[in-house]
């Protein structure tokens, strides 16, 4: 099983497995709601790549224009609707900040939480259906979910938190196209190397041990698509005759390089995860002593007084960085706001970081963090060096659309299709 | 003639106004047959419909649509590319062939272990024992099925119960977590009921005089259990191999959890189209292959005379 995204949490993923069997049993009514919601804005997107059955293969967003770029932004907060309904990663709506967000404004939220970056681009569909206000996306599904229309323009005035970001998250390409913002940056992480201390006494400094044969059998990794963009940014530094310059954009040639570079790593994998509680629970009972893994793993594993040791090697490392997106048709435009405000003021975002285990994008989280938790601020970067940003690698969705403007990058689909038929 | 008399008899009986309607309406029903099995028969008949045959034609006419692979939004074009994928697509089809073969392999050991089990609870088991043993099987049905695979997980899992025994024996650390040899096993147990049930029915089925019949001929042991204990029990293997067969086929769950990198079977191929590539048209052309492979193993199952011993 893949998940694109979802760490945390999720010690309670088998009820979203047997969500998903349920799914299973019910392929064809999901087959048909799925069908029909489909938004009529998005085929007008698809509509730019070219004639005919080309334009299902064309996943590129050349001449893609975001369906909703000119529907007008809320000039000024009204009332509240006292409602809010949320997509969100469990565990980012914690009662300990939403509860006082209700008590302030009034507005209740309704939390629908999402396993995968895919269930939250589906959620959303429509515009989120009239039915959603909000999704806590990221960054490899954005993209996806704006040029699909299904995203709404945000008028930053009115968040004025949001000023005190760092500058790398005002106005990022993962949420904001043209100066347009669809959403405001809520935090970030790092996808770190994971090893056991009493396995390995020297800690690793590169991210070659999860390619070393001698290493067979005690490796773990997400068992998710977008592990190519690691392999690729281990190559970028290997092997610079590749000219790999960004890990998700790679012209053919990279891309098959970075996927047979997995495949020879296959072997040495004893488990592709899924669920972080596997990662954890692997680790606990020596089924692997390295892998790769998210901060929420580490600090679980260090609570329970196991020798884990994590770092970000010497080639850096891949990241997430998550959007509070504003769906298209939301129904409850002010409490959505209100909330944008409210989890982008310091206070807030110190809380969100230290419970979950990652870095705000405030850049005065800090001194409330250590507050909480002595040493959390430097512990998750809060006091975000740049270079300590610059070491990471966000994640976005691969399209066939590269930076220098040519259109010979390959495209997400072709990453899923590769991780499913070669890798594993 | 004489229903029109009953009528007459009825409707002066019911003097309240209220009660003459129902009987009218009971009356209308009483003298067309017709009328009351189309009103019986339409809510269950359209569940049937709505339900089962709507979603499984929904599921036909999916498999030739497509994905805009970035939106992923459906596009409704038709065409014939999922299915040529997943015929052209080594992967895809060494995943079909692994799955077959595990269900296979899963049913012929259900098969093996079940026989001696049933033929021990219908022909040689006390009543009381019997019951013990049918409560036995029937207990880890009544379970969840993740905490009966979790429990396996720590079964095999490195420093887990299989490690601590073996490591008693001096036998090393088998490590069988995360393999395909871990999956076999837990299908075997997880469908191990669904063969013994169908299969004791049959044996219990046999009658004495026939058992008595061959060994009167001269039959010893196994000739009696080949030449006549076996071809009588033959439906019950067959309609218990259907459970097993179909079970393991659809499973992903326990692949998902207890499966290494090798454990790709045809459900978890569809779980991963649906759930991350949001490919639900492929997931669909997907879920045709085990349809097809059960609907040739069922017609092959009634050859055998297996629905009449379920």
């Amino acid at each position: 099983m893949i998940r694109i995204r979802q760490r945390s949490a999720r010690p309670v993923r088998s009820a979203s497995v047997i969500a998903a069997g349920i799914a299973a049993l019910t392929l064809g009514v999901a087959a048909c709601s799925s069908s029909t919601s489909t938004a009529p804005s998005g085929g007008a997107t698809s509509a730019g790549g070219g004639g005919g059955s080309s334009a299902t293969a064309q996943a590129g967003t050349s001449g893609l224009t975001v369906p909703t770029a000119n529907l007008p932004v809320l000039q000024k907060v009204g009332k509240g609707e006292g409602q809010l309904n949320l997509i969100a990663w469990e565990g980012y709506l914690d009662p300990s900040w939403v509860k006082p967000f209700q008590q302030q404004t009034g507005c209740i939220v309704n939390a629908k939480y999402a396993g995968s970056s895919d269930e939250m681009v589906s959620l959303m569909k429509d515009g989120g259906g009239g039915q959603y206000d909000m999704v806590s996306s990221s960054g490899d599904a954005d993209l996806r979910i704006l040029y699909a229309g299904d995203a709404h323009p945000v008028n930053m005035a009115l968040i004025p938190a949001a000023k005190d970001f760092f500058p790398a998250f005002q106005a990022p390409g993962f949420n904001t196209i043209n100066g347009v913002h669809y959403g405001v940056s809520l935090q970030w992480g790092p996808n770190v190397l994971m090893y056991n201390t009493k396995d390995f006494p020297a800690a690793p400094t590169s991210w070659s041990v999860l390619y070393d044969p001698a290493n067979k059998g005690k490796v773990t990794v997400p068992d998710n698509p977008i592990q190519i963009a690691d392999a690729a940014l281990y190559l970028e530094k290997t092997k610079p005759s590749l000219g790999i310059t960004d890990p998700y954009e790679l012209t053919q040639p990279q891309f098959q390089a970075a996927v047979a570079l997995l495949t020879q790593q296959q072997p040495l994998v004893k488990k592709y995860w899924a669920l972080a509680s596997e990662e954890i629970s692997d680790f606990q009972n020596g089924n692997v002593t390295l892998g790769a893994g998210w901060p929420y793993q580490v600090s679980t594993l260090k609570a329970a007084k196991f020798p884990i040791g994590s770092t970000v090697p010497a080639e850096g490392a891949t990241g997430w960085a998550d959007t509070w997106m504003l769906a298209a048709k939301a129904p409850h435009p002010n409490c959505a706001y209100m909330w944008m405000q409210y989890i982008s003021t310091p206070q807030v975002q110190a809380k969100q970081a230290v419970t979950y285990g990652e870095t705000p994008d405030n850049a005065k989280a800090c001194a409330y963090m250590d507050k909480l938790q002595a040493g959390s601020c430097a512990e998750y970067h809060a006091n975000a060096p740049a270079s300590y940003l610059a070491s990471i690698s966000l994640w976005k969705t691969p399209l066939a659309t590269c930076d220098n403007g040519q259109n010979d990058c390959v495209p997400y689909a072709q990453w899923v299709t590769a991780w499913n038929t070669q890798v594993k | 003639m004489t229903y029109t008399a009953g009528t007459r008899q009825l409707t002066q009986v019911a003097a309240g106004a209220g009660q003459g309607r129902w009987l009218r309406l009971s009356t209308v029903l009483w003298r067309r047959p017709w009328a009351r099995a189309t009103l019986l028969l339409t809510p269950p008949l359209a569940w049937f419909l709505l339900v089962y045959v709507a979603s499984l034609v929904v599921l036909l006419v999916t498999a030739f649509w497509s994905i805009n692979p970035f939106t992923t939004n459906i596009d409704r074009t038709w065409s014939l590319a999922n299915f040529q994928q997943i015929f052209t697509t080594p992967a895809y089809l060494s995943d079909i062939g692994q799955t077959v073969a595990m269900a296979a392999e899963v049913t012929v050991t259900d098969a093996i272990i079940a026989f001696p089990f049933a033929y021990f609870m219908a022909r040689v088991a006390a009543p009381r024992t019997r019951t013990a043993l049918f409560v036995a099987i029937m207990l880890p049905l009544w379970a969840s099925y993740l905490a009966k695979v979790y429990s396996w997980v720590l079964i095999f899992t490195n420093n887990g119960f299989l490690d601590w025994v073996a490591g008693g024996l001096g036998l090393g650390h088998p490590q069988l977590i995360y393999t395909n040899w871990a999956v076999y096993a837990v299908f075997c147990y997880l469908w191990l009921p669904y063969m013994i049930i169908p299969v004791y029915g049959a044996l219990e089925r046999v009658p004495d005089s026939m058992i008595e019949a061959s060994q009167d001929l001269g039959g010893r042991t196994w000739r009696t259990t080949r030449s006549v204990l076996l071809p009588l029990v033959l439906p019950g293997l067959v309609a218990g191999s259907i459970f097993t067969f179909s079970l393991t086929l659809g499973d992903y769950i326990t692949p998902l959890l207890i499966g290494g990198t090798k454990a790709n079977f045809i459900g978890n191929v569809i779980y991963t189209n649906i759930g991350i590539a949001n490919n639900v048209p492929f997931a669909a052309a997907m879920a045709l292959v085990p349809i097809v492979i059960m609907g040739l193993y069922l017609s092959g199952a009634r050859a055998l005379g297996a629905f009449e011993a379920l």
